[in-house]
């Protein structure tokens, strides 16, 4: 037997075991655009287990967006139940789904999203002045983050003395900087050239390696490679989920 | 997120547009410099009344002689039938509550000691006068009633007088000639400053009444013992405008006024008559007040507008803070405290321009000013209740924002 296949049982074992992190059953998403209504998804049934890595694809309209933003807990599903760690967000306000964002899920951006004239330390720091209680050694966790995605000498520096991929770096660092269980990023790389993208991807992977879910959002399939499963969408619907090697398994070839 | 976390973003974000930042707060400056200068210059107006009034002598009436009114033609006060030592004496014994009570001619003359001459106010006054007027002498003695009724050649004099001819020397004792008369100065006055019309009241000279009747003013043709003005001290349980009415009452027996005809004399409240002056200046504070009020609004509709433009540039960041757990709440807060920090900005700087204008004004037009610290709270209070009443809805808007749409905003 294939090793890869075997590990890929394995982990799909451990999937079915485990009460999933993210649970879509049945989820569709409807926008009433003028007299028109959009279903964005349509019906969408989606397990995600801790410790996956996970490529959401499709191509634009496909509903991997609006997939994306019902991960992250930034809005709700029209019908369907949602279910985010355990909780169903369904049953949640804005301020218990902002807290969920907070606790649980680390975003990453295409366009990084970084504040202006702001160091990056205290970018990475900002999560933390919204988590209730706050965390005492704020600073440190964020200078350990930091440190981790390898911006030991860059902290004092704010985002225009930055390369994109040093930008992309600390908003990495910010995503993580509260422990997150998710790690969701949007196209992480649609601004960042091939070389500097590859590097970013190289760190998601050994992020996941140390534990952390990640799903990534793109259309572009090199990105989706490193990941070890492919969700890919069409029309409001899952046409394609299948596990692959992913890039741990790529680099042993 | 707290108050203090706000604040920092806050500060952070209006040093990104200083220039901007400084010129959205000009209507809240101007609006709380012109609180500033107008409690500044109204409360300094009234301390000078106060101290005006002060000056007048508290508790005190003042009874004018009348005038004549000669084929419609009214001639000044004093052309009919003047008061005399007799009112004064009537008006001692019937009126109660009386303390004390002076006459007071008033004329101007030259002043020789030495080589040194001055043309000074002269006063001839009785010896309760400086009780009346609450003018002591800070020099020597004050007139003696003997004095008064033998009219000796004494003279007190006020501090002006004393700088322009004696030069440094000791009054008291000197020798002085009041047009061309030797009097002996016996006291010097306490310095009182300018009255409410800007005259040195230190300017002047004051003889026993006998001594100076018929010397500062002609004698009059119908009485032989006038004594100009009477000025009335009451006890401070006195009604003053009871007392009023007793004395119209009892000079207009004495001066034997027919009922339903004129007073041939006034009565009158200096004091009340300084307060009623206070009323312009009541007034113009009003509409000090008014032009702050409106500069507050202007300058609120203003921190309005450029926190509206401040949210919808900072969609995406508003997006970010919520993506990363931001409350609505913390949202809200976030751009209220920027709104109040904003105003209070413009408060701060139009305390300083107000205070600077307040002490341009006190030094320029020699007007006194008080600057009270309670002013300049009230004044930061409502720049920052301005920021929170413009600032709660762009501050609403920010928090009400989807996460989403915010997110994508270019």
């Amino acid at each position: 037997m294939d090793p890869t296949t075997q590990i890929d049982r394995l982990e799909s074992a451990a999937r079915h075991d485990a009460k999933p992190l993210i649970e879509a059953r049945g989820v569709a998403k409807i926008y009433t655009v003028g007299e028109q209504t959009v279903r964005a998804l349509d019906g969408v049934s989606l397990s995600i287990h801790l410790g996956e890595f996970v490529a959401i694809m499709g191509p634009s309209g496909s509903g991997k967006s609006t997939m994306m933003n019902l991960i992250g807990a930034l809005d709700v599903p029209t019908t369907g139940a949602m279910v985010l760690d355990g909780r169903d967000v369904a049953t949640l306000d804005s301020d218990a789904l902002a807290n969920l964002r907070n606790r649980t899920i680390g975003f990453v951006f295409q366009q990084f999203n970084l504040l202006p004239r702001t160091t990056a330390l205290r970018q990475v720091m900002l999560p933390l002045l919204y988590a209730h209680p706050r965390p005492p050694d704020a600073e440190a966790m964020a200078r350990h983050r930091l440190e981790q995605v390898g911006l030991k000498d860059r902290m004092d520096h704010v985002p225009s003395q930055l390369s994109g991929g040093q930008q992309q770096r600390v908003a990495i660092a910010r995503a993580l900087v509260n422990n997150p269980k998710l790690l969701l990023a949007d196209e992480p790389t649609g601004a960042l050239d091939s070389k500097t993208s590859e590097e970013i991807m190289a760190l998601f992977c050994t992020l996941n390696t140390e534990g952390i879910t990640v799903v990534v959002v793109t259309h572009e399939p090199d990105v989706a490679e490193y990941a070890k499963r492919r969700v890919l969408f069409r029309d409001g619907h899952v046409v394609e989920d299948v596990s692959q090697a992913g890039y741990m398994g790529r680099a042993a070839e | 997120m707290n108050v203090f976390d706000s604040l920092g973003i806050a500060l952070t974000a209006l040093r990104a547009n200083t220039l901007r930042s400084i010129l959205t707060t000009l209507g809240i400056i101007i609006g709380v410099a012109s609180v500033i200068v107008m409690v500044a210059v109204g409360t300094g107006a009234r301390s000078e009344v106060d101290r005006q009034i002060a000056s007048l002598g508290s508790n005190m009436l003042v009874v004018f002689p009348g005038s004549t009114r000669v084929g419609g033609r009214a001639g000044g006060a004093g052309t009919r039938l003047p008061l005399s030592e007799r009112d004064m004496q009537a008006l001692r014994e019937s009126i109660p509550g009386v303390v004390a009570v002076s006459g007071l001619l008033q004329g101007s003359g030259p002043v020789i000691y030495g080589n040194a001459n001055w043309t000074t106010s002269l006063m001839g006054i009785h010896d309760q006068f400086n009780e009346v007027r609450d003018w002591q002498v800070v020099e020597g003695r004050e007139f003696t009633a003997n004095e008064v009724k033998t009219a000796a050649r004494v003279a007190l004099v006020g501090k002006t007088v004393v700088d322009k001819i004696f030069n440094g020397g000791d009054p008291i004792g000197a020798t002085i000639r009041v047009l061309n008369v030797p009097f002996q100065v016996v006291g010097v006055l306490d310095s009182k400053g300018q009255n409410s019309f800007g005259r040195d009241q230190d300017d002047v000279v004051m003889l026993p009444m006998s001594a100076a009747r018929g010397r500062i003013v002609g004698r009059s043709r119908l009485v032989n013992d006038n004594v100009g003005n009477i000025h009335v001290k009451f006890d401070a349980s006195t009604d003053l405008s009871e007392a009023q009415e007793q004395i119209e009452t009892l000079l207009r027996q004495r001066r034997k006024i027919k009922a339903g005809a004129e007073d041939d004399f006034n009565v009158r409240n200096l004091s009340e008559f300084m307060r009623a002056r206070t009323s312009a200046l009541t007034t113009m504070g009003w509409l000090l007040a008014a032009t702050s009020a409106i500069s507050l609004i202007v300058g609120g509709i203003g921190i309005m507008n450029i926190m509206l433009v401040s949210v919808t540039e900072r969609t995406r960041e508003i997006g970010l803070r919520m993506a990363v757990g931001g409350r609505r709440r913390d949202i809200l807060m976030q751009f209220l405290v920027e709104a109040v920090a904003l105003c209070l900005l413009g408060g701060l700087i139009g305390v300083s321009i107000g205070v600077a204008t307040a002490a341009g004004v006190a030094l320029s037009a020699q007007w006194p000013i008080v600057i009270a610290p309670n002013a300049i709270m009230m004044a930061l209070g409502a720049a920052a209740l301005t920021g929170v009443v413009f600032g709660f809805f762009p501050a609403r808007r920010a928090a009400h924002l989807n996460p989403i749409d915010a997110l994508r905003t270019e």
